[in-house]
């Protein structure tokens, strides 16, 4: 019982670390008013960079030292998703193309360029790994996770890059709550033409906020391969369903970081509900309904739509103008 | 006095149209400057161009005498100088304290203190007696709530030249006379004032001087106490230019609607119609006139079933060969009184945002009005194609095909099709706003010819119009409105420039408290009169 549990906790939490990863850098880009709907394209592309850089890197060098291994990933993963991120900030905001068409494309974009060059890594075989990336990014946290017993493996026996992403929630909510950057960043997203007027240069924010919050986003896709899918790179597609998922996050967050941290955590519960319920409970034979099970994350996102629909509290609506371009002598 | 703002030659086009042309004017310290103008006259740009929202296309800025480039509002407020928009620049979900700070510069770099800046904020409230409480949302707030934070958002950043772009359409008399207070001492406290209205008797109780735009171009600038609201009036519609439009005496008169006692309610909770009683017959051509924004769509899309107007409301159609059984309009669908034969073509500022699918051709555009006849599976294709046809081949549309996106028709050409498309629907009632909104001469005279047509067959055509001139050579009767109200209805072969300029701005004048309810009657009575003089 108490074992399954903590495997279910910990598959969660570090399933849940991607996802928020994810969502993080959406939310960000959300608040200045663009709706990035090429999240899995993004993370695709971290995913990607992140992957072949390490890939390259330990294939080539002599010594290959893992602090290097996480310092080359983490740049290139951050780089590749943030020019994603340029490419539809280019787009829309200085072309004022249609951000869902943009956001699309650029979905339909990343994954075709990862798998595209995905190709020439496997060189014909099904999957291939980078393990001393790997042991690097998933490296537990040393003494404490060994001598606290259950705790110790509950709390401390993550990658470094689950942590990070905790205190990136928190500093989030801070830079956007409680700075005058972060004000004037919300304001971009709420009513540009007020922003504007106020002196605010509307572009840069918009800009800076997609630019860096694809890169964040493309951190949650290197997470992914190099720590949760124990460094393997492989022809399927998972990539792209965790990407819907932190697009749905960021919706079940209702815009609020902080509340990323356990909404994360509690799709992860939801996600691997199908693997551990049934044994939780003495059930087998569950694996034609499994995709059914993972419908929960998406069906609990809807449900919290509608509540907060229904309830009308204008601080957890969308930012008002979100997906609009904005024009300055549009009259 | 010392000047505040000096302007030189400052020219501004949105694509064909010159909203400001070649204007120099002069802003000073310590006084209040009226900006008067009817709408469309180019005021509001022009002062946004002093904001840093739109970049002259030419012309010199001096402010305290020295040549600046203002060209994002940021370089605005370096100069001091604070705009209050009309539709108001406000985030919503912050509070009055966050909507004020926004985009400043912080004192220090990371956290910021809202303490500090909520007890300035209370500081400058209390100085000029705001009611505002900086942790407010400003959703929470009312409408005149969210003006003075407006204010205390632009002296909070220290401007000195203040700019309030028509500032009273929204506020109570009292809530008026409030805002001059302070406008007053502001002025004491040496700012420069700039009001942008179209209401004389603010312009006389509150200024020291008036500047008069007409069309984008500047008329004078007189001080406001030798001023009078005639001179005014004549300053800002100009003298009457004769068009030379055709007139043909109006035959078979046959009342057609009539209005009693109509009401609308707007979206803020704000009256926009207050009762409104006129008729209009078939063969005539009934004007509409009035500052824009003081009910003319309203009473349009009442009339078509678009808004709901308030109970007691009564509009009453009487259908052709069937005057013996009128109909009560209000509480029927859209449709439903389209199907009865009363037609509305209203032509927006920007053309295409109603009542045309841009991408799509004539034929098409035809059919949006036509899609529920037809009984088969599939659309109709036939008719309207054949409908398209005819209408450009009767009003000359200028069009390679009637399958060509209406998109890229010249502008003429579009509204042509707007007009067309009611008019081929063979209406009894005909109400065409703005027809000939940003058109050539040439193509504005096919327009009058159009109307004119459909008055000959009988047809009741209601014109909302802008230009005077028009409405007064191409009209049989003109309402004027002002404020929601109809301040007079006079015979259009009669009327004059300023007469009607004067009933125009008529209970804007006498707008303190409920007096003006008295003035309808007079209106009234006199729709009455131009009834019984046509039975």
């Amino acid at each position: 019982m108490i074992p399954n549990l903590l495997a279910w906790l910990l598959r969660a939490i570090q399933f849940g670390t991607i996802i928020m990863f994810g969502s993080m850098g959406e939310i960000l880009t959300e608040k200045s008013g663009n709706l990035n709907l090429g999240v899995p394209g993004i993370m695709y592309l971290g995913s990607f960079a992140g992957f072949a850089s390490a890939y390259l890197y330990e294939n080539h060098a002599e010594n290959p030292v893992p602090f290097l291994c996480v310092v080359i990933a983490l740049l290139c993963g951050f780089l590749a998703s943030a020019l994603g991120g340029l490419i539809y900030s280019f787009l829309t905001i200085t072309l004022r193309a249609n951000q869902n068409v943009t956001g699309l494309a650029l979905t339909t974009f990343g994954m075709g360029m990862a798998n595209f060059f995905g190709g020439f890594l496997l060189k014909g075989e099904v999957y291939t790994a980078a393990p001393i990336s790997n042991a690097a990014f998933s490296a537990k946290i040393p003494f404490l996770s060994d001598h606290l017993g259950l705790f110790g493996d509950a709390v401390f026996s993550y990658g470094f890059l689950a942590y990070a992403a905790i205190l990136l929630a928190v500093f989030l909510h801070v830079f956007l709550n409680k700075t005058r950057t972060g004000l004037n960043l919300r304001a971009v997203g709420e009513n540009p033409a007020t922003a504007d007027a106020a002196g605010i240069n509307v572009t840069k924010y918009k800009y800076l906020a997609t630019v860096i919050g694809a890169g964040i986003s493309g951190i949650g896709g290197l997470y992914y391969v190099l720590d949760y899918n124990n460094g393997i790179w492989a022809t399927t597609g998972q990539v792209e369903a965790l990407g819907w998922l932190a697009v749905a996050l960021v919706i079940f967050t209702t815009w609020y970081p902080l509340n990323a941290i356990w909404g994360a955590y509690l799709f992860g519960m939801l996600y691997w509900l199908y693997n551990f319920l049934p044994k939780l409970i003495g059930v087998t034979n569950i694996d034609r309904t499994s995709s059914l099970w993972q419908m929960i994350p998406y069906i609990v996102t809807i449900l919290v739509l509608v509540g907060v629909s229904l309830r009308r509290k204008r601080e957890s609506q969308p930012p008002a103008s979100l997906g609009l371009a904005y024009f300055r002598e549009e009259r | 006095m010392e000047d505040a703002i000096r302007l030189v030659g400052i020219t501004k086009t949105f694509g064909q149209v010159r909203a400001n042309r070649d204007i120099s004017l002069t802003i000073r310290r310590g006084e209040i400057l009226s900006l008067l103008g009817e709408n469309g006259s180019g005021k509001t740009t022009l002062m946004n161009i002093l904001s840093g929202i739109y970049f002259p296309d030419s012309g010199q800025v001096f402010v305290g005498g020295r040549e600046v480039t203002i060209a994002s509002p940021k370089d605005a407020f370096d100069l001091g100088i604070g705009m209050i928009h009309q539709h108001f620049k406000l985030v919503d979900v912050f509070t009055a304290a966050e909507n004020i700070i926004l985009g400043l510069p912080g004192e220090r770099r990371g956290r910021l203190d809202m303490k500090a800046v909520e007890d300035k904020v209370r500081k400058i409230c209390d100085r000029y007696g705001f009611d505002i409480e900086p942790d407010q949302k400003v959703y929470e707030m009312t409408v005149s709530q969210k003006q003075t934070l407006e204010i205390v958002k632009v002296l909070y950043r220290g401007a000195d030249i203040l700019i309030l772009d028509e500032p009273t359409a929204v506020l109570t008399p009292q809530e008026t006379e409030k805002l001059f207070a302070v406008m007053r001492e502001m002025k004491k406290d040496g700012h420069a004032v700039v009001i942008i209205t179209h209401k004389l008797h603010e312009v006389l109780s509150v200024s020291d001087r008036v500047s008069i735009l007409r069309k984008g171009e500047y008329i004078g600038t007189v001080d406001t106490k030798d001023a009078t609201e005639l001179s005014l009036t004549e300053m800002m519609v100009g003298k009457k230019v004769t068009l030379d439009i055709e007139r043909p005496a109006p035959e078979n008169l046959v009342k057609r609607i009539e209005v009693k006692d109509l009401n609308v309610m707007g979206p803020e909770g704000v009256p926009v119609l207050k009762n409104v009683s006129f008729e209009a017959f078939g063969g005539e051509i009934l004007g509409i006139a009035g500052i824009s924004g003081c009910g003319q769509k309203e009473l349009l899309e009442a009339v078509a079933g678009l808004t709901v107007p308030m109970a007691g409301s009564s509009i009453t159609f009487f259908p052709p060969e069937k005057e013996d059984r009128p109909e009560q309009l209000v509480g029927r669908s859209p449709r439903e009184i389209k199907e009865m034969g009363v037609h509305l073509s209203f032509v927006p500022e920007d053309r295409l945002g109603m009542g045309l699918v841009a991408s799509m051709g004539m034929a098409d555009n035809m059919m949006l009005k036509s899609y529920e006849k037809g009984s088969s599976f599939f659309v109709e294709k036939k008719n309207p194609r054949e409908v398209a046809e005819k209408v450009k081949e009767e009003l000359a549309v200028v069009t390679p095909s009637v399958s060509y996106p209406v998109r890229r028709l010249s502008g003429g050409n579009v509204q042509k099709v707007l007009v067309g498309r009611e008019i081929a629907a063979a209406p009894a009632v005909l109400m065409t706003a703005y027809a000939v909104r940003g058109l050539d001469i040439g193509t504005s005279y096919q327009i009058y010819h159009l109307l004119n047509e459909q008055k000959k067959k009988g047809v009741a055509v209601i014109y909302v119009g802008e230009d005077l001139d028009v409405l007064i050579d191409l009209c049989d009767r003109i309402l004027v409105l002002c404020a929601g109200q109809v301040t007079g209805i006079v015979d259009g072969r009669q009327a004059t420039k300023e007469g009607i300029g004067l009933l125009m701005t008529k209970i804007a004048r006498e707008d303190d408290g409920h007096r003006h309810l008295g003035h309808t009657e007079p209106g009234s009575e006199n729709s009455t009169e131009g009834g019984a003089a046509h039975e």
